[in-house]
């Protein structure tokens, strides 16, 4: 039985007229120690569907099966790494963290507590900001301390929502980095969704496209048995990574623009040509 | 020690005093004359030509009823009777109850301080006076004897403050619980909506009315300062809808993100309530606190000058009624004196708010 599992889900928002099927007969088999990436398109149910399996959401049909459990909620089993960050800007970085390692550990001591937060603030390199607010830090920073305060629970799964699409492309390279060392620690279950087709290939086992929605389904996997470490230059080179960008990339195009030629209609434009008037002196027109 | 001062001045809202100690700290001169120029100069340059219209339009005013005054002795009885009427002007006897002048109302509000200043001796002689007395009365478990004479102006000014605070306060304490909860449950909200929509833009003076029809019934029995209680109870409750509304808003449209970081973390109710809907609806909320002290100073005098507590709002409805020389020059003063502290209540509660409250902008 798989870790994590998705049985025919399907997901609507609104009603009546305005309803529109965003997520249609999703299947998706995580296991256990497991990084998987999904890519696809803006506005294609991503978030949706991390929602998901998170709980933030239900399904309308089907069901989310955590370790042959239904998901009925959010819990702390399941992390989530929020694409905008997501801190609460009245509390500092220790603060941001402490919140959740104090509901994820009750019975801890406070000093336990803190121990806990250092330590987890120091593994991304923010111990000299701990103090800080959240609107002092850069975006890195802060993605940083969404990271911290996610895995600080220490979850069973971390879910993360496109959390580097908002960050320039050096500190994304850097960030990538910093996630794979700490998921290489403990090798924890992992699903990132992602618009970056490089950043799926250097971090994940395996990648699996979402046609876009409404009614998305997801696409044929694509198995990534790329040697870990990884590294983004030497990859650059690598055949078998050429390959596989490449195949994805198709299919994602492919489908892109199977997507723009169903939506592109016909426009008859009318036959009329400009007219220029002499006029003696230019009037204002209010038109 | 320039820098933390300028900090300090931005901080209380009274920025504009940021050029002036750059200027003398000698830092960029040109930039801040300019500033200084546009920010304090321009300011105080419009203050003197109100001066100036004001002081036009009253010395026409004066003339106007002067002349009246003067046509109407010359039907009456002719030159003899002009010539009587201007001695009785000149002496004050035939009173020009017209708009005062600048310098009237200047004079008039050194003659309350100087009021202020007789009746304070007054009180400390008083003191000293019955102190053997009291002690005695004291000892015999008698109440002691205080001064009963007129308040001070200075006197009323804290008494309207008391009045002020007292209200704001049950203000605060209704109407920003009450607003939490209205927040959080939509059930209750749209309950409780036609009332408060119907309560809201009641006028102060019926607010009064009520208050008083109650707080008369409750108090049969009671000793105590009546029209204080019945004044800051109707002060508070015209002035907290503002508050109960934004509360309510605030507390109702918090950002889904920091919702959705509640769920994932699993927060419990309370926790959820003090650590993520409070904090983040407190920037509205203290909009609210600070137009309910803002209307709750405005409210305060038509209040006090009904229930005849106490206060600014008495004294100006006394002076008018008193209709001496220098009454009117005494209310338009108690209107300068009125709108300054108003000024500085807004500054107050506008230093709290930014001492509470978080600012969100992106530093990236």
């Amino acid at each position: 039985m798989a870790y994590i599992e998705l049985r025919n889900v399907s997901k609507s928002f609104g009603t009546g007229k305005d309803r529109t099927e965003v997520l249609s007969n999703i299947n998706l088999e995580i296991e256990e120690g497991e990084f998987v990436a999904i890519v696809g398109f803006t506005g294609s149910g991503k978030t949706t569907l991390i929602n998901l399996i998170s709980g933030l959401l239900m399904p309308d049909e089907g069901e989310v099966l955590f370790k042959g459990k239904p998901v009925t909620g959010p819990s702390h089993e399941r992390g989530v790494i929020f694409q905008n960050y997501s801190l609460l800007p009245w509390l500092n970085v220790r603060n941001n963290v402490g919140m959740a390692v104090k509901e994820a550990f009750k019975k801890m001591t406070k000093k336990d507590r803190n121990k806990r937060v250092e330590e987890y603030v120091e593994m991304v390199n923010l111990s000299p900001a701990i103090g800080k607010l959240p609107k002092e830090l850069s975006g890195g920073m802060r993605q940083r301390v969404s990271v911290t305060r996610a895995l600080s629970m220490s979850p069973d799964v971390i879910l993360m929502d496109e959390p580097l699409s908002a960050l320039d492309a050096l500190t994304r390279g850097n960030l990538q980095k910093e996630i794979l060392n700490i998921w290489n620690k403990d090798k924890k279950t992992a699903l990132l969704i992602t618009n970056d087709v490089d950043e799926g290939i250097l971090m994940a086992d395996r990648i699996i496209p979402l046609k876009p929605g409404p009614k998305a389904t997801l696409g044929p996997e694509y198995k990534i048995n790329l040697e870990r470490p990884r590294n983004k230059t030497a990859l650059n080179h690598n055949e078998e990574y050429k390959k596989l960008r490449n195949g994805i990339m198709e299919y994602l195009i492919q489908i892109g623009e199977q997507r723009a030629s169903k939506k592109s209609n016909d426009y008859t434009l009318p036959d009329i040509k400009p007219v220029i008037k002499p006029t003696p002196f230019r009037r204002l027109s209010f038109s | 020690m320039k820098d933390r001062s300028i900090h300090i001045l931005n901080f209380v809202g009274l920025g504009f005093f940021e050029p002036a100690i750059r200027l003398a700290a000698g830092e960029e001169t040109k930039k801040n004359l300019i500033a200084l120029l546009k920010k304090v100069f321009l300011p105080v340059l419009s203050v003197g030509l109100f001066l100036v219209l004001w002081h036009a339009g009253a010395s026409y005013l004066y003339n106007v009823e002067k002349d009246f005054k003067i046509e109407r002795a010359k039907e009456a009885s002719g030159d003899a009777g002009v010539a009587l009427e201007l001695k009785r002007i000149e002496t004050g006897e035939s009173s020009i109850n017209s708009l005062p002048s600048p310098g009237a109302v200047l004079a008039a509000f050194k003659t309350l301080l100087a009021d202020h200043r007789s009746i304070t001796a007054k009180k400390a002689a008083f003191k000293e006076k019955v102190a053997a007395t009291n002690a005695k009365r004291e000892e015999q478990g008698l109440e002691p004897i205080t001064y009963t004479g007129r308040p001070s102006f200075v006197d009323q000014i804290f008494t309207s403050l008391k009045t002020v605070f007292a209200g704001f306060f049950l203000a605060l304490f209704l109407a920003v619980p009450v607003g939490i909860i209205l927040g959080l449950s939509s059930t209750l909200r749209s309950s409780f909506n036609w009332l408060i929509q119907i309560f809201k833009p009641v006028s102060p003076v019926v607010w009064f009315l009520l208050v008083y029809m109650i707080v008369k019934t409750m108090t049969l029995s009671y000793n105590g300062d009546v029209s204080f209680i019945i004044s800051f109870i109707a002060v508070g409750l015209c002035a907290m809808w503002a508050t109960l509304v934004n509360t309510t808003l605030g507390v109702s449209t918090v950002d889904k993100d920091y919702i959705n970081v509640a769920k994932v973390l699993n927060l419990g109710v309370g926790q959820k309530v003090f650590k993520i809907v409070l904090p983040s609806s407190f920037p509205l909320i203290f909009t609210g606190l600070r137009i309910t002290v803002s209307v709750a100073w405005m409210v305060l005098i038509a209040i006090e000058l009904l229930s005849q507590s106490p206060g600014l709002g008495t004294f100006v409805w006394e002076e008018f009624q008193n209709g001496a020389n220098d009454s009117n020059a005494k209310i338009i003063a108690a209107m300068f004196v009125i709108g300054i502290i108003g000024f500085l209540l807004d500054r107050l509660m506008f230093t709290v708010q930014k001492f509470v409250t978080f600012t969100e902008e992106a530093a990236a």
